[in-house]
């Protein structure tokens, strides 16, 4: 993640640590990257919202800063109480590694705004509990609102039960908070950020976030 | 000696430990004494077929160690191998049969855990794993289970720990119905001039303990599981195997890699098998130093555990380092930042004694290198199993001819050795740290190289690990060279340039004949095999008694390959990258059925002798495969083994992100089926869009090679060079049958 944002969209990230309790004064956005905070024991990112640090993210959050989870991140978001919704073991009971189509159902700043409505995007999942579930009245409010930014579809773009990988209601793999500016996604646009290694369409959610912070005026 | 009472030492005791009458009197003569309970657990445990290799010395010595890239071989916690501008790759595999079998998910995650810490142990970041697995029949309910738990439990530490599974290995044989193989690679990369060693010099150094507590688990684990064959009571050895815990590794490789950053360290070992005595002992030993340990200070899980369970737990993710004197606050403010245990242990001594204090009392006081160093080595009897004669047999006249190609090749395909593994791949990250180039399914994996500044360099490391079993039990030298040269083959495809290797050699009771001589020719085929591909064996590990009530598995020493690309970007893939290309065949096919999967599975035989192995051939073929790749003739090149050509060229067409067909023209005057599905060895299918220059290029190389067609539409076409086609399939309906083989047979599908 760090390599995608510094690297290949020469942004500068830093990386804050997790007993942190407050983030550095300059923050202008906030990467929750994937990877099995604790282990994923208890439940996945249950034990990691109480690190210090997630006290300063959600305050960052709540005054508006744009938020990003991928995977365990999106997870920990959830657990937060950032994000609607829960993240439940795959429906197969397997992790699964592969590359999937994402339908993109918003484009629009700060994390969608290199992309167009209905484009699909090639980026890896690989997660053992990345079901997204929300109960009906809140999905409905979560579809009424345009919360939905990626959903698993085929590589024309159409969404059905066989382009589930994991058994999401209504195939979602990305959602943000209601104000927008708080987005979690099961798929790692960090493992497609180059062409000879996953491809490039990463960067289309990627860059988007850094041309967002960019328009604000810094990095 | 507080309220606790240990038993009576004696030889019936020592016998319970797995020692001889022998070596309980060496243990006397060396002491001058009776052995305390814990001495004894040490003696039993250091001299263990695990941790002595007792059995495999004779033969490992003579394996060739050394090359012109080698900076570590044998005898360190893994090889360390040049890859230029200050790198290395530090790699090894070890085996975790016995404890997966017994508790598939813990066993499979705690070997990979181990063989990680082989790796960060020497300061090096662990990058890429491989697996390579081995089961009964698949369709055994009891090896469905295994598969499931094993994948998951690779999956499972692997994953967490941030650590790509980038390839590997599954079969399924009846030989493996009472004993599966789960054998682990990892690889790092490290800094030349930041090699970390097991050593515990300077006197008055501490030696410190991090990572996990030491609690009950694993006591004999490594060193009683793993040295005596099963029997009907194995499921009560529950008890030996460890658990793992990925996120306490993932701290422990952080910090120790944080540390390693200092100059604080003096030496670090890993408390793998026999936990704290191994780990000691080796430091001390490969230093000429004694250690002064104190087991209050060691931190526990439990209470009221005494010495002998403290010094031979096998608890997970612990290591034992010795620091500079005076910097020990600097070593603990590291491990506490990553909410680890730390605490110094004991001292480096100059007396070459282990001295182990308990409760104010001296329990145990034994020299060092008799212990270490003078392990027994034994020089097992060896003989020819009685019925090799009869297992060579096979009269090619007499196999009935195959009548229908098509149902041949799609038998093959979905045979669960044959078929994708993909339902395995899956459950493994193949992508974390971002640098996997080619991931699972080709013929070798290849990743990415970052240097010292943590950025991507030009260089790429290709790995690939193999055995053909069923060719080991039939000539078990061949066979061993036949997997070295796989290996070696499936790297070079990528067009990187073999390095070096390292095996797991999994074998039966040592104690019986026939399996040492099986022993001792596979091990004479590896030495053979890497002397003349010049890639030397810089690590290994040894898994005897992998038997099951006196039924012994096929000889199996697994062979993994490294091997380095200078351009990363300029590799090989293993499928036909797309429609209009020529397909040129290198090397021969003869005519060559003994020890082949048509001959197993549609003859129902396994007999004959294995395709015969030619290492000049195939050392001139690396030369080949690596220039043409790096003159960018070679776009595609893919190994020609299990199923032989036919197999291969449908892999080739439908592994690809596109299916890409092709009509093939076989010359040649063998029987039909030998050149389809006949296994000869030396040969890889490569497509290029100049065949002219690529088969002068062969020529200039001395390896054989042939035009024998070209890919496009979305057939499969093989047949003579005249007359009917004997194949001509869609492409799609085999991939059909290759693809959800497994998931299928698991009712997942």
């Amino acid at each position: 993640m760090r390599f995608a944002f510094d690297s290949v969209l020469k942004a500068s990230a830093q990386l804050v640590w997790h007993k942190e309790p407050e983030l550095p004064p300059e923050t202008r956005a906030v990467v929750l990257p994937g990877g099995f905070s604790y282990g994923d024991y208890l439940r996945c990112g249950a034990m990691a919202q109480y690190s210090p640090v997630m006290a300063a993210v959600r305050r960052f959050a709540d005054a508006g800063g744009p938020v990003l989870g991928v995977c365990n991140g999106f997870q920990v978001l959830c657990e937060t109480g950032l994000l609607p919704g829960a993240l439940l073991r795959n429906q197969n009971l397997h992790f699964g590694c592969e590359f999937v189509d994402l339908r993109v159902e918003r484009a629009s700043p700060p994390f969608t705004s290199r992309t167009a409505a209905g484009q699909v995007l090639r980026i890896p999942i690989k997660n053992g509990e990345g079901a997204y579930f929300a109960a009906p009245r809140e999905l409905e409010r979560l579809e009424a609102n345009g919360q939905v930014v990626l959903r698993y579809c085929d590589e024309s773009g159409a969404v059905g039960e066989a382009s589930n990988p994991n058994g999401s209601v209504a195939n979602i793999a990305g959602i943000t908070n209601e104000r927008g500016n708080v987005f979690g996604l099961m798929p790692h646009p960090e493992h497609a950020v180059e062409a000879a290694i996953g491809g490039t369409d990463g960067l289309f959610l990627l860059g988007s976030l850094v041309d967002a912070v960019r328009a604000a005026g810094s990095l | 000696m507080s309220e606790y009472r240990e038993p009576v030492v004696d030889l019936a005791l020592a016998r319970e430990h797995g020692l001889t009458d022998e070596e309980y009197a060496r243990i006397v003569e060396i002491l001058g004494r009776t052995p305390s309970f814990p001495e004894l657990g040490i003696f039993s445990v250091m001299w263990s077929e695990h941790c002595s290799y007792k059995s495999s010395k004779k033969y490992l010595k003579k394996l060739p160690t050394q090359g012109a890239h080698v900076l570590h071989g044998p005898g360190e916690n893994a090889g360390v191998v040049d890859i230029g501008d200050g790198l290395a790759a530090v790699f090894k595999m070890e085996s975790h049969n016995h404890p997966s079998f017994i508790a598939p998910v813990q066993g499979a995650a705690t070997g990979v855990g181990g063989i990680l810490r082989d790796v960060f142990t020497m300061g090096a970041r662990p990058v890429a794993n491989l697996d390579s697995l081995r089961f009964g029949p698949l369709d055994q309910p009891l090896h469905q289970y295994l598969l499931a738990g094993v994948v998951e439990g690779v999956g499972s530490y692997g994953n967490a720990v941030g650590v790509a599974t980038v390839g590997g290995e599954t079969q399924f044989h009846p030989c493996y119905a009472g004993n599966i193989l789960v054998n682990a690679f990892n690889l790092g990369i490290i800094e030349t001039d930041k090699i970390f060693l097991a050593r515990a010099s300077g006197v008055g150094n501490p030696v410190i303990y991090v990572g996990s507590k030491t609690g009950r688990d694993g006591i004999h684990g490594a060193s009683l599981l793993a040295s005596a064959e099963f029997d009907a009571e194995s499921e009560a050895k529950l008890p030996t195997v460890q658990v793992g815990d990925p996120f306490t590794e993932k701290c422990l490789i952080e910090a120790c890699l944080e540390l390693m950053a200092t100059d604080a360290v003096v030496g670090i070992q890993d408390m793998g098998a026999a936990g704290l005595t191994c780990s000691s002992f080796e430091m001390a030993s490969l230093s000429g130093t004694g250690i002064a340990l104190d087991l209050d200070a060691v931190p526990q899980r439990e209470t009221g555990m005494i010495p002998y369970e403290l010094l031979l737990s096998e608890s997970q993710e612990r290591m034992l380092l010795v620091a500079q004197a005076g910097r020990e606050e600097e070593v603990a403010e590291i491990f506490r930042r990553w909410d680890l245990d730390v605490a110094v242990v004991g001292r480096v001594t100059d007396d070459g004694r282990m001295r182990i204090q308990w409760k104010g009392e001296t329990v145990v006081d034994i020299p060092v290198d008799p212990v270490a160093k003078s392990s027994p080595e034994l020089d097992r009897p060896v003989a020819r199993p009685a019925d090799l004669g009869e297992r060579q047999k096979l009269d090619h006249a007499s196999i009935a001819p195959e009548e229908d190609f098509e149902a041949a090749l799609r038998e093959l395909l979905g045979s669960p050795n044959l078929c994708s593994k993909e339902w395995i791949y899956r459950q493994y990250d193949q992508l974390v740290q971002g640098d996997s180039a080619i991931r699972p399914g080709g013929d070798a994996a290849l990743i990415r190289v970052r240097g010292r500044d943590g950025e991507p360099t030009a260089k790429g490391l290709a790995m690939a690990v193999d055995c053909n079993p069923r060719w080991c039990w039939l000539d078990p030298h061949v066979g061993a060279m036949a997997a070295v040269a796989e290996a070696a083959r499936n790297v070079a495809c990528t067009g990187a340039r073999p390095l070096a290797l390292t095996n797991c050699l999994n074998f039966g009771n040592p104690e019986r004949p026939e399996i040492m001589w099986e022993f001792a020719e596979a091990t004479r085929g590896i030495s053979d095999a890497a002397r003349a591909l010049e890639t030397p064996v810089v690590s290994g590990n040894v898994s005897f008694y992998n038997e099951t009530s006196g039924r012994a598995i096929y000889p199996t020493p697994t062979i993994a390959v490294v091997g380095l690309l200078e351009n990363w970007q300029r590799h090989a893939v293993s499928h036909f990258p797309q429609s209009g290309l020529s397909i040129v065949l290198f090397g021969e096919s003869r005519e060559e059925l003994g020890g082949s999967e048509w001959l197993a599975q549609r003859r129902g035989l396994e007999a004959g002798l294995p395709p015969a192995v030619d290492l000049a051939h195939e050392k001139r073929l690396h030369g080949l495969l690596a220039a043409g790749v790096a003159r960018e003739l070679i776009r595609s090149a893919h190994d020609v083994s299990d199923g032989g050509l036919a197999v291969a060229l449908a892999e080739c067409a439908f592994t690809g992100p596109e299916r890409v067909g092709a009509t093939v023209r076989l010359p040649g005057t063998i029987r039909p089926d030998a050149l389809l599905f006949g296994e000869s060895t030396g040969r890889v299918i490569a497509t290029t869009s100049d065949a002219n220059a690529l088969i002068e290029l062969a020529k200039q190389s001395g390896v054989p090679a042939e035009r024998i067609g070209e890919t496009g539409g979305a057939r499969l076409s093989v047949g003579p060079v005249e007359g009917d086609s004997w194949l001509d399939v869609e492409v799609a309906s085999l991939c059909e049958c290759w693809r959800d083989a497994i998931p299928r047979r698991l009712g997942e599908s």
